[in-house]
């Protein structure tokens, strides 16, 4: 139980790390969706380096490795499509058609389905992999955005964008176990390593929600507020934690900032100036570089952990959404 | 710190509620206007820029569904009741007459006038009316009613908006074309103070009528009026019909702005960022329509009294309104900003957005426009300007 448990907490470090590393065949690359190019860009790890565009279905956000490394997932929203591309060959090799509005999904810790929000049909999806077919579709709050499998793959959790809610939902019985009033907007997850709490970004609120998953209520919140940003510019969306849950960092949109976070202690210790509208972010492996995607100056930010310094930007395509390191 | 204790606070005694599902109703009303001559077959069909492309009934239908599930989270069920009338006294009574618990929010399509009527004739019930598509600067200035909330821009804030446009494009000399109806002086004084407030030049002000009647060409000739030297020229024809064939027909080689070309907007089906796109696609599938900004407006009028219901905890009259123009709400108007009623004209703060007929080519308060406070109250009538005495 315990072993199934570790991986699924691999799992949730796999929406921006790389997968178990057993099983898979880093590449190096860093793989970054473009909004509007409708590409995914493949730069080099330690370079960055152009290596490939890979041309995706229309309007590429969400991208995710699948549990063994060889794959990577990419959500199309307006080309209704979840496309799946090789690692090994940098093609797409196939494509899950006609669903509706994908944005944010997250695995079930095998990799058996995938939990993906639908934005337009007010829903939480369930996709089984090995036949592509939705198997179930669970009544959400509107807008449903970030997704995050709990530790051990029994409960999902997903945002809704315009409820202000996190639903909690059942995965065996599909069936939702709770609603949990947070801030407005509510955007990305993070929990930490130990499963204890569950942090949600609220973008409109400037914030970040702590649940306790246990009783899943709110039990705290953090406000983002760095020297010289009025309260609106700071839309906090991206949040992602260091493998040793010490530190959280969280992107925090058109502050152009980001933000970092004792998670112990609940506190920010400190704001790094990246790009403009600094959206998601990916850490590497090692937990040395922070890479945060900026989607208004089209290119993401290096960011050297130890010194929160900006060590180098590089330019992607057009309105870049996300960030994966396979490393 | 004390805030953020209240908020947690505020989020404990929700979440207790959450599961305990009382059935609570809240019936939110909607009143339209007969024969509402905004809403004019002809003018409908015409696209006009800035005006009205079908009744914003949609947009409040569109937020009620969006609600469902939030209502049922927290026990209440919200209800809609379209009410029409032709005059103020009927809508009253339509308002009064409503079988069921007393209705607390009134959502209100009316032209200003009637308007006026509806609120001061239901001064006296624990209700709230919020005006979802009159801009007229006066029902915040000095006929402002206690009871009445404003979520549609006034003239003044979309003059502001557009006027930031135009000083940050350096179009600093502007001709100024004006229609002949009310409204359109009331846009032009609207844009005048702008002017004057953000150091724009009106280097002419000439009043143009529809015709071509030769006798009257120095008002119906476009090369006529258009002559002179200036940056770009405001037309302010809330009609439509002239300005729509103004742009390519100025003498000078210059853009047009106000109601045609480039207009300041409270909505665009066009606008891409902060959400706008699931938005427009879910307002388009039911309605067969673009969104305008009178459709977001009964949108967000609606959603304004459900994040107050939800975040007030209680359907007591009292408890959400007070939270509804307090200064904790924070509604997501999919504009970007944190929007919430402004204490001394009861208006909604809100982005403008600068649109033609198929883009948005920027959003106000512009860049580098700042406030003491909000950088949303560089737009519109602020409270050192009100006139409004509650």
């Amino acid at each position: 139980m315990r072993a199934i448990a570790k991986l699924a907490l691999g799992a949730i470090l796999a929406v921006c790390l790389a997968a178990d590393p057993a099983l898979s065949k880093e590449t190096g690359y860093i793989f970054v969706s473009s909004e509007k190019d409708h590409v995914v860009t493949v730069l080099d790890g330690t370079s960055y380096e152009l290596i490939k565009n890979i041309e995706t279905s229309e309007r590429p956000r969400h991208l995710q490795l699948t549990p063994d490394g060889t794959k990577l997932l990419a959500a199309c929203g307006d080309g209704e499509a979840i496309d799946i591309i090789d690692l090994a060959t940098l093609k797409v090799t196939d494509r899950i058609d006609d669903i509706d509005d994908p944005e944010a999904f997250d695995l079930s810790p095998d990799g058996r389905f995938m939990y993906i929000s639908l934005e337009d049909d007010g829903a939480l999806g369930v996709l089984d992999m090995q036949s592509q077919e939705m198997v179930a579709e669970i009544e959400v709050g509107e807008e449903p955005e970030g997704v995050l499998t709990g530790p051990g793959g029994e409960v999902v959790y997903v945002t809704s964008e315009v409820a202000n809610m996190v639903h909690v939902v059942d995965t065996e019985s599909r069936e939702l176990k709770a609603n949990i009033l947070v801030g407005n907007r509510p955007r990305r997850f993070a929990m930490t390593p130990d499963g204890e709490e569950l942090w949600v970004s609220n973008e409109l609120s400037g914030s970040i929600s702590i649940i306790d998953p246990q009783t899943n209520q709110v039990i705290d919140e953090i406000v983002f507020a760095p020297k010289g940003f009025r309260p609106e510019d700071v839309t906090p969306v991206g949040v992602i934690m260091t493998a040793d849950g010490a530190t959280a960092f969280v992107a925090l949109g058109r502050a152009n900032h980001v933000a970092v976070v004792d998670v112990p202690g609940r506190k920010v210790e400190d704001y790094i100036l990246v790009g403009n509208r600094a959206w998601n972010a990916a850490l590497s492996r090692d937990n040395t570089r922070l890479l945060v995607a900026n989607g208004l100056s089209d290119d993401i930010s290096v960011i050297d952990v130890a010194k929160r310094k900006v060590i180098k930007s590089v330019p992607v395509g057009r309105v870049p959404y996300m960030v994966v390191i396979d490393d | 710190m004390k805030t953020l204790l209240r908020t947690v606070l505020v989020l404990f005694s929700i979440l207790v509620a959450v599961p305990a599902g009382a059935d609570d109703t809240m019936t939110i009303a909607y009143l339209e206007l007969t024969g509402d001559p905004r809403y004019r077959d002809k003018a409908v069909e015409a696209r006009y820029l800035g005006q009205p492309w079908g009744r914003p009934f949609a947009g409040a239908d569109a937020a009620r569904r969006e609600s469902k599930f939030v209502g049922s989270a927290i026990g209440v069920d919200f209800q809609l009741e379209r009410i029409e009338g032709k005059d103020a006294a009927e809508l009253i009574e339509g308002i009064k007459s409503l079988p069921g618990p007393p209705v607390s929010f009134v959502l209100a399509d009316l032209p200003a006038q009637v308007l006026s009527q509806v609120a001061e004739g239901l001064s006296d019930l624990p209700l709230l009316v919020l005006n979802v598509s009159a801009p007229d600067d006066t029902l915040r200035q000095a006929s402002c009613q206690a009871n009445l909330l404003h979520v549609f821009p006034s003239y003044a804030m979309l003059a502001d908006g557009l006027a930031q446009f135009l000083v940050s494009q350096k179009w600093r000399e502007v001709l100024v074309l004006e229609g002949p109806l009310e409204t359109d002086r009331q846009l032009v004084r609207a844009f005048e103070r702008s002017a004057k407030r953000y150091g724009l030049e009106i280097t002419e002000k000439r009043g143009f009528l529809l015709g071509s009647d030769p006798r009257k060409r120095e008002q119906n000739n476009l090369a006529l009026l258009t002559r002179g030297d200036y940056d770009v020229v405001f037309v302010a024809d809330t009609e439509g019909e002239f300005a729509r064939a103004l742009p390519y027909r100025t003498l000078q080689p210059r853009p047009v702005v106000g109601t045609e070309g480039l207009a300041p907007l409270a909505w665009h089906w066009a606008w891409e960022r902060h959400g706008a796109p699931q938005l427009n696609n879910r307002f388009r599938k039911r309605a067969k329509r673009g969104q305008t900004g009178y459709d977001w407006a009964a949108w967000m009028a609606y959603k304004a009294v459900v994040e107050a219901t939800l975040r007030a905890g209680t359907t007591d009259f009292a408890a959400v309104s007070a939270y509804l123009r307090g200064q904790d709400i924070v509604l997501d108007g999919f504009k970007g900003n944190r929007l919430s009623f402004r204490p001394w004209s009861n208006q909604l703060r809100q982005p403008i957005l600068l649109g033609t007929h198929n883009w948005v080519i920027d959003r106000a308060p512009i860049q580098g426009f700042l406030h003491a406070s909000n950088n949303l109250d560089t737009l519109g009538y602020d409270q050192r300007e009100t006139l409004c005495e509650q």
